[in-house]
């Protein structure tokens, strides 16, 4: 009687080879690409050797790029703390009007290109700078642009990644229950002491993910090193990795799989060091209950909202303006005004230079792909890591984690490394090609559809499933008729998370694309290392307004989101 | 049609036993409900009938079909049985005839056919002006209708229950109910109640099995669970007893024998092959005993406590004999005494609980 009737073999048939399938996949995409780069870092070209290693490690260029990551990694994540956290405690905390406009606005700068940020913020400086000459107040001709300095590296990382403290510790502060900071005030604490003694003490493990995430993603950084730092030759490591590809192509491919997994380790270490940081207290929550009823700021509101705005106008606004401006004017150095204004660079950007018409194309088919493709993968894997409880897959998630942890340059030397030679028994060669583009954001944007998509199943009664299996439906007619319809918000907000990335970004297909397969940061950041800013400008316009549009168009369907799912939706 | 024969199940969550040796068999056709406090077992044992968990020992067979063992696990889908789930579980995609129609376009089933099985099954909920309806606009009893229409409509041979009306109003229960007996009264289907309320069990099922720490107390009818209580668990569980030492001091007679409790002699019910000891333990339900005149059966206490109850009063009052034990009582308004007053009681029934193997177990 151990044996079993062929429908209910049928049926495990169909989950063991689904759950499979999910397993091949995730690896393919995750853990093939990293352990690719660590072989190369071993054994270089096949052979295990250390000439590349030794090369690598002699050469000054290494180590100046390394201090250059280090230092502005560390000072671009001390200015986002303080900026992040400042603001996500003004804007959690304290009775702050208009709390979601003002989210958006500061989440903003996150979702929009680092690249398309160095540009407005280089078109708002300098003394080419079109806004500022509006005004008559630009610098003397020849005089250099601040931006392009270690500084302004900084003060930009700062700016960029201040959105991803201030959305852990938000997070955090949601969940802290409201007892504790109201048992603090009735033992006849101040508001500020409780905030010192009770509120940040319990914020540590948020605040010190944000810091770590920061540091990462600024480590990581391409668009902002590329945009300021090469112009004055200060190289970073993603920049120095992109130099070598650039000028002297594959065959330094050894030397670059060292140099990223020098970042990658650098990454790592970070990462290890939050771990450390957060073991050897207990921050643990006990209750749970609503948020906490906000600090009433009393005659001081006006002036903590009017000086938030200020800010937010300060670093969002004023640079889009200047990128604005820019892309208006005829040619680069001359004023902004009635005379002057034209909408010819939009016109050329958008119908007649070829490859900028084609990375349109490019950019928007691939992202939508890549975005289409994740949410295919993740509705299954997530039923599957989140009700099912595979063990196998949910080591597999924390592997998805990785090539998004790591920096994007440390992936795009993997796929090269991976495709570089035709795929063997189909003889296919995807280097070269758009494919190598969507392998790259499949393996680094998985994570980002997955995590919506897992906190949509923990929101569902599972009983709704079970419901439909007791009906007689088999797992794959369930997740077509009850279980994708049920995840599709959360589903559809990954998905876009993956397409509004995908479409900004530029350190994967900075060293991925090929003629014909040009991206829209590609081509905007060649634009740019061309002299052509009235281009790049209007290039990164449309792309802004664009992302600004999807980021708006999610108010239609976000009551039905799992809270926290989008960066941008209080 | 089926039976639903559960043989010693044992079910395991890490070290902890969640269904220990658990046998009951179900008749063809019989409303059965499982009766616990919560984490007695009975959500544990409902999952695996239905076959969302694995068992680790014994076996669960629907009619001659071995649906469950250590190494048999027919998948849920294919058992081919009904669940009405304590949360409804409609999808809220789909309209109401959708919802009820689904376990028929799963089984191939097509209109006209389909729509006339849709349509039967929400006439008989009487639910058939809301067939295009979405559940998330129907209130808790029509979407408890709902579910039990979905789950009739491809005539499932065993339906399991899980606290369907636990969600409820209280005023709704009563409707929900009756809705429930008379639909099992015109299928004949077999039926699994799981609940925690003993008034619901009580009213819909044939027979009760109370479980308690994953294990089976007793499995009987209503009646004879709350008047013949086997252990002293199920004594206190149902119908809120209390459980004395008692001393017996006869044999059975006609099914009664003379007991010494509270210092008092009294005549109470038993098994017929009970034997004489002085460690038997006494069930006494509050309607077994009342307030009388000072006199030789009559056993003196004070009054700790009344609280109204509408009509009535419930008193608790320690006997002298026993300062550990309270007794509570039924006293009709106006209360004859207050707090703090002595009254005397008298025993006019009461079950001796039979001592067995299970009794020691169960303690």
């Amino acid at each position: 009687m151990s044996l079993a009737d062929p429908a209910t073999l049928r049926t495990r048939v169909e989950e063991t080879g689904l759950l499979w399938g999910l397993v091949g996949l995730v690896a393919l995409l995750s853990l093939l690409p990293i352990g690719r780069l660590i072989v190369e870092g071993l054994a270089p070209g096949g052979q295990l050797s250390a000439t590349a290693l030794g090369k690598v490690m002699a050469s000054p260029a290494t180590w100046t790029a390394t201090w250059n990551s280090l230092t502005t990694a560390i000072a671009g994540t001390i200015l986002a703390t303080l900026i992040g956290g400042t603001v996500a405690l003004l804007a959690t905390l304290t009775d702050i009007r208009a709390r979601n406009a003002f989210t958006f606005c500061f989440v903003l700068p996150l979702m929009i290109a680092p690249q398309v940020t160095a540009l407005a913020w280089l078109q708002l400086f300098g003394p080419s700078s079109t806004l500022l000459k509006l005004v008559g107040m630009a610098p003397p001709l020849g005089s250099r642009n601040p931006l392009y300095s270690r500084e302004g590296i900084i003060l930009l990382l700062g700016l960029q990644y201040a959105p991803l403290v201030f959305l852990t510790l938000r997070a955090g502060l949601r969940a802290l229950p409201k007892e504790l900071i109201e048992a603090g005030l009735a033992a006849g604490a101040h508001p500020l002491t409780v905030l010192r003694t009770v509120v940040l003490p319990l914020m540590t493990p948020p605040l010190v993910a944000g810091i770590a995430l920061c540091f990462v993603s600024s480590l990581g950084n391409f668009g902002i090193p590329a945009f300021l730092g090469i112009p004055g030759n200060f190289l970073v490591l993603p920049t120095l990795i992109y130099q070598r590809l650039a000028g002297l192509g594959p065959g330094v491919l050894s030397e670059v799989a060292i140099l990223s997994l020098l970042i990658g380790v650098i990454a790592m270490a970070g990462i290890l060091l939050q771990d450390l940081m957060l073991r050897r207290r207990d921050f643990r929550i006990t209750t749970t209950s609503s948020a906490a009823r906000p600090f009433e700021l009393g005659r001081w509101r006006r002036p903590v909202e009017i000086g938030l705005w200020v800010f937010a106008i300060l670093v969002l606004a004023m640079p889009f303006l200047g990128l604005l401006s820019t892309s208006l004017i005829p040619a680069f150095g001359v004023p902004l005004n009635a005379k002057t204004a034209t909408l010819a660079n939009y016109a050329y950007v958008l119908f007649e230079h070829a490859a900028s018409k084609r990375a349109f194309v490019n950019s928007f088919l691939m992202s939508a792909g890549a975005a289409t493709l994740i949410v295919l993968i993740c509705v299954p894997l997530g039923y599957f890591i989140v009700w099912k409880k595979s063990r196998a897959l949910r080591l597999l998630n924390l592997a998805a984690e990785l090539p998004y942890a790591m920096p994007g340059v440390v992936l795009a030397i993997a796929a090269i490394l991976l495709f570089l030679k035709p795929l063997p028994v189909l003889n296919v060669s995807l280097y070269n090609t758009v494919w190598i583009i969507v392998f790259a954001y499949l393996a680094r944007f998985l994570v980002l559809g997955l995590r919506p998509v897992i906190s949509g199943y923990l929101q569902i009664d599972r009983t709704l499933e079970e419901a439909a299996q007791i009906a007689g439906a088999s797992l794959p007619r369930r997740l077509v008729t009850i279980i994708f319809p049920l995840v599709a918000p959360a589903a559809v907000a990954g998905a876009l998370l993956v397409f509004l990335t995908a479409f900004n970004e530029l350190t994967v297909s900075a060293l991925l694309w090929s003629s014909g397969a040009e991206t829209l940061g590609v081509v905007v950041f060649s634009f740019e290392q061309g002299g052509d800013s009235t281009y790049a400008s209007a290039l990164a316009a449309v792309t802004v307004i664009v992302t600004i549009g999807l980021m708006a168009s999610t108010s239609l369907f976000a009551q039905k989101l799992p809270q926290g799912v989008l960066p941008w939706r209080d | 049609m089926a039976r639903l024969t559960i043989d010693r199940a044992q079910k395991r969550f890490g070290s902890y036993l969640a269904l220990d040796d658990v046998s009951i068999a179900v008749e063809d056709g019989e409303f059965l409900a499982v009766l616990g406090p919560s984490g007695c077992g009975k959500t544990t044992l409902l999952r695996q009938i239905a076959g969302f968990d694995k068992l680790d020992g014994g076996q669960i067979r629907i009619g001659d079909r071995l649906v469950s063992s250590a190494e048999t696990h027919i998948p849920p889908e294919h058992r081919k049985l009904g669940i009405v789930f304590q949360s409804y579980a409609l999808w809220p995609h789909m309209t109401v005839a959708e919802n009820v129609a689904y376990g028929l376009t799963v089984a191939g089933v097509r209109d006209p056919e389909r729509a006339k099985r849709v349509a039967a099954a929400l006439d008989l909920v009487g639910l058939n002006g809301f067939a295009e309806r979405r559940p998330g606009l129907l209130s808790g009893g029509q979407r408890q209708r709902v579910a039990l229409a979905r789950c009739l409509v491809t005539e499932p041979s065993l339906v399991l229950l899980d606290e369907p009306l636990a969600n409820l109003d209280v005023h709704l229960r009563a409707s929900m109910e009756e809705e429930f007996a008379r639909f099992h009264e015109r299928t004949g289907t077999t039926m699994v109640y799981i609940t925690h309320d003993q008034a619901e069990a009580m009213a819909l099922a044939d027979r009760i099995a109370v479980m308690d720490r994953g294990r089976l107390l007793q499995l009987a009818t209503p009646s004879l669970l709350y008047r013949e209580p086997a252990n002293v668990t199920v004594a206190g569980f149902i119908g809120e007893g209390m459980v004395l030492p008692a001393t017996i001091l006869s044999s059975p007679q006609a099914g009664r024998c003379k007991v010494g409790v509270l210092g008092v002699e009294a005549i109470v019910r038993c098994r017929p092959d009970q034997t004489v000891n002085n460690q038997a333990r006494l069930c006494l339900r509050a309607r077994d005993i009342g307030i009388t005149a000072a006199g030789p059966g009559s056993v003196p206490a004070t009054v700790e406590r009344l609280s109204y109850q509408g009509g009535f009063f419930r008193m608790e009052a320690r006997p002298g004999a026993n300062q550990d034990m309270i007794l509570h009582l039924d006293a009709a308004e106006p209360s004859p005494a207050q707090a703090g007053e002595p009254i005397h009681i008298a025993i006019t029934d009461g079950w001796i609980i039979p001592e067995s193997v299970s009794l020691d177990k169960a303690a």
